[in-house]
């Protein structure tokens, strides 16, 4: 993908001939993209990718001055791992720009202010050696930042990036995943209540490459991971996992893009949320786009979500783009069900406690993604962390 | 030897309206080892009976009690109850989203047993109980109740039944839906439980049907929240002919006995109508 910015939204001129000026981007492909947040109109809500955000809460971060400076001090990098490296950046690196271009202005807003990026290679070749990459107490002034993360050919790893703390900041990390490469990228969101994140994730998934893609949303005020994934090589694949709780007054929100390019192309989207308490909110938006040029194509997306109280709203947008004919398969699914008093009164009549009878449902729900992780450090610890989650009514 | 006694059990309904009294006085008393169908038409109460038995909270004991040995369960929680020995078979049992019926069945075992049962003997069991209602291997891995069919809930209600070991089950229609086979399957499922177990059933019907193979030791007659006659087998059979308009009627009247009553007398005089009314149906 070129690092070229394509003319400005904001100079694009309407037709004189109506007003369909304001007709939005039919196809995802066509979606205006700019690393300059200047390029991009302020959002008013009512666009496609915002509608269902609450702006008014992040408006700092999507067209404010963010800090772009190197956060050394909240980050922690376990104990240096054979087949990891980790170094800051500079913008000028040919690394940046190499994944993807940021398509919304928050997104441009952490392009234009960060100063360094942080890089992490991947060079090993074990598929379980994991490195762990923890922020913890970025502080309450917006922020920008940036990272790089790189995946050499034919290298095996799982990078975990993990946030805990205070925040406010908005992000892009850009993946990229060399030709025949497996690897898998976790991030997981433990934010203290009032922080907002906004982070933009973009891969380059090279040829008979995998990139295994995990999304873990359990704390933040308003958090909001939006992977887009670009499978721009023959025989790339992603498996893209998600899995979100959203407590009484959190917006947690994922918006996934499977972009096929290449022939014979691979993606599978799985996002699993439960949501409890007054206010508790999550989206997920899952835009597959199958070019005319990736022929046999295999493609599926689905969104599961368990309401275990009143007073949630879980929004599941599946949208499915396909220009070629000459696929293997492609699909979503989306339900959103309700853990109700009846579904108590089942358990417990056979002897169930309530409090075991929540857990039993949770559990088994999220489960299936956790299990997904591949590392058991990080699935025993996110496991109890969604227990925890269960007992904050 | 265990017994299971309702006295008196008054309960009331949650409705947009307000709270409706549906049962108006219910005896029971059943033995350990036998088998009790309440037969009656639609919306006499049978159902709200059962949840009431089970406590289901959107049914409230107004009076009356509930003891299983002695024990008055007429406040404990739902889960107490299934622990205390009881178990309900529903009507409809829902869809648990995320739980597979494996893991439902050991965390159920675990619960009510207080200790989780030894893997080997437990996996036995519950193949060997799911063979014997015809139910594929592969409903073990599938989510409790998800994309069953009506037969096939029914049959998990009974797996639970017979894997769960309770003292005493209320079977609330578990006949309806079913077609001959499924039922066959379902009624020997119940009977094993009961010569295993020594069960004590309470089998609420509308149909004679499944009485022709779970046989009963008592038929009771329930009408407009009480149980208004109570005999052997024949009494089913008796009602499979002659339906129950003879004794709806009667307790229309017994009704408008019961208001004239209060109306004359607005104290305690409504469950002494009712009580006096009762044997002029025997008649």
């Amino acid at each position: 993908m070129s690092n070229v910015a394509p003319p400005s939204q904001a100079e694009q001129k309407p037709h004189t001939d109506g007003g369909w000026h304001n007709v939005p981007v039919q196809t995802r492909s066509e979606r205006f993209g700019s690393v300059d947040v200047a390029d991009f109109v302020e959002p008013t809500g009512r666009e496609v990718d915002w509608k269902l955000t609450p702006i008014r809460l992040i408006g700092d971060l999507i067209s404010g001055e963010l800090d772009g400076s190197p956060f050394d001090d909240a980050l922690t990098v376990a104990q240096p791992v054979d087949g990891f490296a980790l170094s800051w950046i500079d913008r000028t690196d040919v690394r940046i720009g190499s994944a993807g271009l940021p398509e919304d202005k928050a997104s441009a807003n952490a392009w234009s202010h960060f100063d360094q990026a942080l890089a992490i290679d991947i060079t090993g070749k074990q598929p379980s050696s994991e490195y762990v990459v923890s922020r913890s107490g970025l502080g309450t002034v917006a922020r920008a930042a940036h990272t790089v993360i790189t995946a050499a050919p034919n290298s095996r790893g799982i990078v975990v990036l993990e946030n805990s703390g205070d925040a406010r900041i908005a992000e892009n990390v850009e993946i990229v995943v060399g030709e025949g490469a497996s690897v898998t990228v976790v991030t997981v969101q433990q934010w203290n209540d009032s922080a907002a994140h906004l982070a933009s994730h973009f891969a380059q998934v090279g040829r008979d490459a995998t990139l295994r893609h995990i999304v873990v949303s359990l704390g933040g005020g308003v958090v909001r991971v939006n992977p887009s994934i670009h499978l721009s090589s023959p025989g790339s694949a992603t498996e893209a996992y998600g899995l979100y709780f959203a407590d009484a007054g959190q917006h947690l929100e994922q918006q996934v893009y499977i972009d096929h390019e290449a022939e014979n192309s691979r993606s599978r989207v799985k996002y699993k949320g439960a949501l409890q308490g007054e206010g508790a909110h999550s989206v997920w938006i899952g835009d597959v786009l199958i070019r005319q040029s990736a022929d046999g194509t295999d493609s599926y997306e689905e969104n599961r979500n368990l309401v275990l109280s009143e007073g949630t709203r879980a929004d599941s947008i599946p949208n499915l783009e396909i220009e070629t004919g000459n696929i293997v398969g492609a699909g979503h699914a989306s339900s959103t069900g309700r853990f109700d008093d009846e579904q108590l009164f089942y358990l417990q009549s056979r002897g169930i406690s309530e409090e075991e009878a929540r857990r039993l449902v949770v559990r088994g729900f999220l489960a299936e993604i956790i299990q997904q992780i591949g590392s058991a450090d990080v699935e025993e610890r996110l496991t109890r962390a969604v227990e925890a989650e269960l007992t904050v009514v | 030897m265990s017994v299971l006694e309702i006295r008196d059990l008054h309960v009331s309904v949650d409705t947009e309206q307000g709270a409706k009294q549906i049962l108006r006085g219910v005896n029971l008393t059943i033995n350990q080892g036998e088998t009790h169908a309440i037969m009656g038409p639609n919306g006499s109460g049978k159902s709200t009976l059962a949840y009431a038995i089970a406590g289901h909270p959107k049914y409230h004991v107004t009076s009356g009690s509930i003891l299983l040995d002695g024990e008055d369960l007429t406040e404990a929680t739902v889960d107490a109850r299934a622990r205390a020995g009881m178990f309900l078979a529903m009507q409809y049992p829902v869809e648990i989203p995320g739980v597979t019926v494996t893991n439902f069945l050991r965390t159920a075992k675990t619960a009510i047993d207080g200790s989780a049962p030894p893997i080997r003997t437990w996996v036995k069991d519950v193949r060997t109980s799911m063979e014997a209602l015809r139910m594929d291997r592969a409903f073990a891995e599938r989510n409790v109740n998800e994309g069953f069919s009506g037969g096939e809930k029914k049959r998990n209600e009974i797996l639970q039944l017979e894997l769960l070991k309770p003292k005493f089950a209320v079977l609330d229609e578990t006949d309806s839906g079913l077609d001959v086979d499924a039922l066959k399957i379902v009624s020997e499922g119940v009977n094993r439980a009961k010569s295993n177990t020594d069960l004590g059933v309470l089998l609420i019907t509308h149909y004679n049907r499944i009485l022709r193979y779970i046989t009963p030791d008592f038929v009771h007659v329930f009408v407009a929240g009480q149980v208004v006659e109570s005999g052997g087998p024949e009494l089913a059979v008796q009602l499979e002919n002659e339906g129950y308009d003879t004794y709806v009627a009667a307790s229309a009247a017994a009704a408008a006995a019961i208001a004239s009553a209060e109306a004359a007398d607005a104290s305690s005089g409504a469950a002494d109508a009712a009580a006096s009314v009762s044997p002029t149906v025997n008649a």
